[in-house]
């Protein structure tokens, strides 16, 4: 939790001094982990490859190509809102916490925002895992009764007439916004729109970025 | 289970301080837990479901002062003492003095890959006509299990309508207990936000994913 701690460190516990909480999670988790290898429950190679999969392979980019080939291909959109896991999976994105997809379509009149309230469900293979500040107590409990006030956080602000719905992630289903496409972007390749496409617009806490913004949110 | 876990419309957390670190570990540990985690679950020797238990099943005040993964680690531990894995002495020591337990599968390096790709759905096929459609007006029952449940409590007692139905999916609340999935039919149900806050809101609708034994026709309490 800690996502209240005011220098931003999220994983040591408020009683220690940073160095030693850390050290002691590594000597821990590396008995448990030399344990496990030891017993034969796990291969220490499958350990390195799961790794190295959701530090490098998996990520918002693959949430990004699906959103700007949506952008640019109305036949693509109407698949994605009608069957999201097979037209993703046409992408190549499958997966483990990506079983069963829905997209959801911000319009001028509505906003989507997602959240796991209960824990950090979150769709992997689009997004990759989820950031620190999603799995929190601060989002997980403000996000479903101030969705506008939590955007606000995030430093953008929407119309008063725009109709905030939240999704609460509670069954095995994983949500992706389709967020709007910049103004200015109509003629845009997709490797173009995908650049503009942030991990927070397609969870409903961000907007994408115009291609003149400097913005660097995430 | 009433756990810490069930943090919905709860306040005073604090802000949100979202960070540009596009990084969802904050040190080596963390990778190894969540990598461990994923392994020991290919065992099979327990479900998601008992995994999300575990975690749940932390006293509110360790939930709410333990970083993700500490939670994670923690879960872990629990769930290998209880299937037998290992002793309580083993974890701490890192060393093992028992005998290895027979596991049912172990994930190998080279099956990583596919394991992922493939994933594990959790759509069955119904035992049962779905008692609901989309657009019909139900009630979140009024119910508080100490197990694990995935029906959360800002939204139980409260009216609102059926805006997808999922199919039949594997019931948490069964499966957590090793009582089998017991598939049930899922339903996305929308809850105006001032059913659920009254006017302390900026949310015009929540949707919560329940299953049909969460719900019930909106009149089972009306006189």
């Amino acid at each position: 939790m800690n996502g209240n701690d005011p220098d931003g460190d999220h994983h040591a516990h408020p009683h220690d001094h940073h160095g030693s909480a850390l050290s002691e999670m590594d000597l821990r988790v590396r008995a448990l982990e030399s344990l496990l290898v030891e017993k034969g429950y796990v291969d220490p190679q499958a350990l390195d490859i799961l790794v190295e999969t959701y530090e490098h392979k998996v990520g918002p980019r693959n949430g990004a190509r699906v959103i700007a080939k949506a952008w640019r291909d109305p036949t693509y959109k109407q698949w994605l809102l009608d069957d999201a896991t097979a037209a993703i999976a046409s992408l190549g994105y499958t997966g483990r916490q990506g079983e069963h997809m829905i997209v959801l379509e911000n319009t001028p009149a509505t906003h989507n925002m997602v959240v796991c309230t209960l824990c950090s469900c979150y769709p992997w293979p689009v997004l990759g895992l989820p950031p620190v500040w999603y799995k929190s107590a601060p989002y997980r409990s403000r996000a479903v009764i101030d969705p506008r006030g939590v955007l606000k956080e995030f430093g953008f602000e929407l119309p008063a007439d725009v109709e905030f719905r939240v999704w609460d992630s509670t069954a095995e289903v994983r949500y992706l916004v389709l967020p709007m496409q910049p103004p200015g972007t109509d003629g845009f390749s997709e490797d173009a729109l995908a650049e503009l496409v942030t991990r927070d617009s397609m969870i409903g806490t961000g907007l994408p970025k115009t291609p003149d913004s400097t913005r660097g949110t995430p | 289970m009433n756990g810490a876990q069930d943090l919905g419309g709860m306040q005073s957390f604090g802000p949100i301080n979202p960070d540009n670190d596009v990084s969802p570990f904050h040190a080596d540990w963390e990778r190894r837990v969540h990598a461990n985690t994923i392994a020991m679950g290919a065992t099979g020797k327990w479900n998601i479901d008992m995994s999300r238990a575990a975690r749940e099943s932390l006293p509110p005040a360790q939930y709410l002062s333990s970083s993700y993964y500490q939670i994670w680690f923690e879960g872990l531990k629990k769930l290998i003492l209880s299937t037998g894995l290992a002793t309580a002495d083993e974890l701490e020591s890192g060393e093992s003095s028992t005998q290895a337990a027979p596991v049912p599968r172990v994930l190998m390096a080279k099956d990583v890959s596919a394991a992922l790709f493939r994933g594990s759905p959790v759509d069955r096929p119904a035992g049962a006509e779905a008692k609901f459609a989309i657009g019909d007006w139900v009630r979140a029952r009024e119910m508080n299990p100490s197990s694990h449940t995935r029906l959360p409590r800002y939204c139980r007692g409260k009216r609102g309508h059926i805006v997808a139905v999922h199919g039949a999916h594997v019931f948490p609340d069964a499966n957590a207990l090793g009582l089998g999935e017991q598939p049930q039919w899922l339903y996305t149900v929308r809850f105006d936000g001032a059913e659920l806050w009254g006017g302390d809101t900026t949310a015009a609708s929540v949707c919560v994913d329940c299953w049909e034994p969460y719900l019930e026709p909106p009149s089972a309490h009306d006189d």
